[in-house]
């Protein structure tokens, strides 16, 4: 007879001294833990709710300008620093770490309504409605000792007077040229007082540009007559144009797919175009109940995050149709300017109430140094909650987002509205001659025309 | 020559040794895989099915690394009992066991004679270390398995029909007298449930803290051990019985009643799940096994029947009695009958009992309890003179889980382990026959009979009314003309409903056509009037 029974002897199975680690055994027999799905889809649950629970995006204000915050521009070459331009022709230099201001730059006469970083980031170019251009050197700003309390303040190293109001400029991202907009697209280089190249295509006022990520001579600018037009610096007259039901307030190119760019609308959506194809919107992104104003792509080109007259900021996924996080506090009003951090982890808006906030990406994130036990923690319910998403309750709890009265009750009516134009729309075609009422998908419903 | 056939046969060996070892990774990861690969050709979503394909492949890499992993992270094997020769392993006496085992195994082997205050109950914590027993007499206690110390005993001085210990040691619910009350480790009174009235047998579900009990007027009570709810209070109305057991698998609990039904309940219905007739006579015993496929019964007409779960059929009969069940965690099942238990095993896996041990007690102790000790290969018997305690080779898993139940916790250890268990608790809506059911997708179309079946529905109906043989009535009534004038009656009464389902299908198909073609032609608005002209014409 041969006979083998079970005996454990505590000493192999616990610590020898106090200080020793307790010692740990696993059996990852399914039969031992019973009912898994169950425990699964319950931490599930809790995940979903401690996302909730743990949900603060707020991180801070920060104050200084005297009038409303009208442009922002970050720097590429620097994590932290960020430039803003306010109303009353104020430029900041602000350090997002300490969330102060680091310089101020003094010269502008009215508003400031462009800024803009060159690549390198050495220059920052700013524009206004002074007709005025002024290039500053980010070097003087920033090379000054930190330790000095009061703060700095910087000449523009030129400034190029030029004959008529400016809204918005930008920088080529591989080049040394920059495109200003106002009554024309004007393409200036650093080195001289007058532009090097000019585009006009009506008689409107152009207000915002944008140049390509991909392609350096590649740009996109929208204009009060409800069009977005390309121009191409190589060619002499522009690329294309296409006009809308509404005006388009800002641009953004995704910079990673950098042949789509998204439109922030007067009409509360967002339009994601591809531009070889400006016929029909790859995406319609919807829920801001007012005109969206700025728009900016995530550097990961996943996500972008816009800020509206409805005094919010909305962060979307790049094709999703609803957004997927809102933003707001009580102080917080029209949202003129959005921007996404270098690193896509925050987002920083300006509003009319002359603050910038800075709010995280993620709303639910954990900030500082995660030890490798939480790490693993938030990635386990990462997984979890990704595999259980589909599920009524964890749907409804991961979808729930609190509104401001004043918007849950403006997006109540727009529903109210659009669903009885659609009700009218089904009606007037049940009720005409069969192919005489075709209906256009959203996509394509607020385009007017392609102008080539 | 010598040395390129020595050459083949190495170049031949080694593929099949390599082959073996596939093979018994293959064998271990079935374990870990948790049922079958999906078939995915069948998907027409290209995405989807790419992304399943995905998952799969993940799970499947998960499963053979847990197998891999198996070598390193499980080193204890379980325990055995081989004859030699012509031996045969249920002619094997304790006593000879404990001559070949260690000294600390066979102090597993004792019996605790307490003839004043028996027959006793018994129940152990998750991960064996503890003991609660009761004595009919009133008499309440704890042991430490692993040192053998008693912790704690007091005597209440009514009659205990039931002990269970809560999700750890600290606290344990006594079925009394009149009442259940909760105990903590101290022996101190913590609660007094008195809706459950008197209750003759308990079961605690661990995931859930729920604390069932099933009482003399065959009640059903399930109460939340945290929040302190009644979440459920059912009547069986099946009679007064004391056979119940929770199935560890999905939290089901199963009650064994006199007229030799089981039936299976949740705490979020008012009706059993399951009501199956297991035995010609009084259900006496009930268990389950920890798998959830097998479950094991014992009834008054002498039989022990093995059956599966997932078909609810008979897999074996066994003959003789037993008054108490219970399958260990390697699958080895208890029968106590008398003073004699019988343990049967399933040697060959393919849920094939047979007899694998004997052991007999002193003539005269009527076995009340038979538990086996998780992680240990030791039965537990509860009997009328006291309690005991038997090796049985094989019957306990090997490697515990420090996660899951762990023998050698630290009082730290338990109370973190309390918290995430909180944590985890599920709700009781999760306790359902197949709980791999949740996070699934609920099919609720119905498949469609196509023409052929229905015809052939038809004709075997039909057939069998013409087959069928008429009465014979009285006088008067049988005449020929009678009787085939009923036999058509009867069959245009089996044929009605197919013929009216066809008639219906053919109208629509009509009516649908009659549409599309209008539409062509009208709008909406006016389609009405040409349906009525239509008509009329």
């Amino acid at each position: 007879m041969k006979v083998k029974v079970i005996s454990r002897s505590s000493d192999d199975f616990t610590r020898e001294r106090s200080q020793d680690l307790q010692r740990v055994f696993r059996n990852y027999d399914p039969t031992l833990r019973t009912q898994e799905k169950a425990v699964e889809y319950v931490r599930a649950l809790n995940a979903v709710k401690l996302d909730k629970i743990f949900a603060r995006p707020f991180i801070g204000a920060m104050d200084g300008h005297i009038d409303a915050v009208s442009c922002m521009a970050k720097n590429p070459s620097q994590l932290k620093e960020l430039f803003s331009g306010s109303m009353d022709g104020d430029i900041r230099l602000w350090d997002l770490a300490s969330r102060r201001t680091v310089c101020q730059f003094p010269g502008h006469q009215g508003a400031v309504r462009g800024l803009s970083v060159s690549t390198d980031g050495s220059t920052l170019v700013s524009c206004g409605i002074d007709s005025t251009i002024r290039l500053w050197s980010v070097h003087a700003a920033t090379s000054m000792d930190s330790s000095d309390s009061t703060k700095k303040t910087i000449e523009a190293a030129s400034v190029y007077v030029w004959k008529n109001a400016f809204w918005a400029c930008d920088h080529q991202w591989d080049g040394e040229h920059f495109a200003t907009v106002g009554a024309a697209v004007d393409i200036w280089n650093h080195n001289r007082s007058q532009p090097i190249n000019s585009f006009e295509w009506g008689t409107d006022t152009v207000i915002s540009v944008k140049f390509s990520p991909g392609d350096p001579n590649l740009l996109a600018t929208s204009a009060s007559d409800r069009s977005i037009t390309l121009y191409d610096l190589r060619m002499a007259s522009p690329v294309g144009k296409m006009i809308m039901m509404t005006k388009t307030n800002a641009l953004s190119w995704n910079p990673m797919e950098p042949i789509n760019f998204t439109a922030a609308n007067e009409d509360g959506n967002c339009y994601s175009y591809d531009y070889r194809n400006l016929n029909e919107a790859k995406c319609v992104h919807r829920d801001h109940v007012s005109a969206v104003m700025d728009i900016d792509y995530s550097p990961t080109g996943r996500e972008f995050v816009t800020g509206s007259y409805d005094r919010t900021v909305r962060l979307f996924q790049f094709n999703g149709g609803h957004s997927k996080e809102i933003y707001h506090t009580k102080r917080m009003q029209r949202v003129f300017c959005v921007k996404f951090s270098g690193d896509g982890s925050y987002v920083i808006s300006g509003s009319d109430d002359t603050n910038l906030r800075l709010w995280k990406a993620k709303a639910a994130e954990q900030l500082g140094v995660i030890l490798p036990r939480e790490r693993k923690k938030h990635e386990y319910h990462e997984a979890i909650k990704k595999r259980y998403r589909h599920l009524p309750e964890v749907k409804r709890i991961a979808r729930h987002r609190h509104l401001p009265k004043p918007i849950f009750k403006a997006s109540a009516l727009m529903r109210v509205m659009s669903d009885a134009k659609k009700r009218k729309d089904d009606r007037r075609k049940a009720h005409s001659a069969p192919g005489s009422i075709t209906t256009q998908p959203l996509r394509k419903r607020r385009i007017v025309k392609q102008v080539e | 020559m010598d040395e390129s056939h020595e050459n083949d046969a190495l170049t031949n060996q080694r593929p099949s040794t390599e082959h073996d070892i596939a093979d018994e990774l293959n064998l271990k990861m079935k374990k870990y895989l948790r049922g079958k690969v999906n078939d995915l050709e069948a998907l027409k979503d290209k995405k989807l099915r790419t992304q399943l394909t995905i998952r799969e492949e993940l799970y499947g890499k998960s499963a053979k690394a847990a197998a891999k992993a198996e070598k390193w992270l499980m080193p204890s094997e379980g325990g055995y009992l081989e004859p030699e020769g012509i031996e045969k392993t249920w002619r094997i006496k304790q006593d000879a066991i404990a001559r070949e085992v260690d000294i600390r195994s066979a102090s597993n082997q004792y019996d605790i004679v307490l003839p004043d205050l028996g027959p006793y109950t018994l129940d152990y914590t998750s991960s064996g270390r503890y003991m609660a027993i009761g004595g009919r007499k009133g008499h309440l206690g704890i042991v430490d398995m692993i040192n053998l110390s008693l912790i704690r005993e007091l005597q209440v001085k009514e009659t205990v029909r039931d002990v269970v210990f809560l999700h750890n040691e600290l606290f344990f619910a006594a079925a009394q007298k009149k009442y259940l009350y909760i105990y903590n480790r101290e022996g101190t009174e913590l609660h007094c449930l008195k809706e459950h009235g008197a209750v003759l047998r308990l079961q605690f579900l661990e995931n859930h803290f729920l604390l069932a009990s099933v009482n003399k007027f065959g009640q059903l009570h399930y109460q939340d051990v945290t929040m302190g709810a009644m979440v459920g209070n059912f009547r069986t109305g099946l009679g007064r019985t004391n056979v119940m057991q929770v199935n560890p698998f999905n939290g089901v609990v199963g009650l064994g009643h006199s007229s030799g039904t089981v039936t299976m309940w949740k705490p979020t219905s008012s009706a059993p799940l399951v009501k199956m007739l297991c035995h010609r006579g009084p259900v006496s015993a009930l268990a389950f096994h920890s798998n959830g496929q097998l479950m094991a019964t014992a009834g008054q007409d002498k039989k022990v029947k093995i059956w599966d779960l997932r078909k609810f059929e008979v897999l074996q009969t066994l003959p003789g009695h037993a008054s108490s069940l219970d399958f260990s965690q390697k699958g080895l099942l208890a029968c106590g009958n008398g003073s004699f238990i019988q343990v049967l095993s399933d040697a060959s896996g393919t849920h094939n009992y047979s007899k694998y041990m004997t052991h007999s007690m002193v003539k005269g102790y009527q076995i009340g309890k038979l538990a086996f000790r998780p992680y240990e290969d030791v039965l537990g018997i509860g009997h009328s003179q006291g309690w005991s305690s038997i090796l049985i080779p094989g019957a306990g898993e090997p490697n515990f889980d420090s996660w899951v139940a762990n023998p050698f916790e630290t009082s730290k250890q338990r109370r973190e382990k309390e918290i995430r268990s909180l944590l985890d608790k599920l709700p009781p809506e999760t306790i359902m026959l197949d709980p791999s059911k949740i996070g699934t997708v609920q099919t609720t179309r119905k498949e469609k009979k196509t023409k052929q079946d229905r015809e052939s529905e038809m004709e075997a109906a039909v057939e069998d009314v013409k087959g069928r043989k008429l009465k014979n009535k009285t006088k008067g009534r049988n005449k020929p003309g009678r009787v085939a004038h009923k036999k058509q009656e009867a069959l245009a009464k089996v044929k009605r409903p197919y013929i009216e389902q066809k008639v219906q299908e053919e109208e629509n198909i009509s009516s649908k056509k009659q549409k599309t073609s209008e539409e062509v032609e009208l709008p909406k608005s006016l389609q009405r009037f040409a349906r009525k002209k239509a008509a009329a014409s």
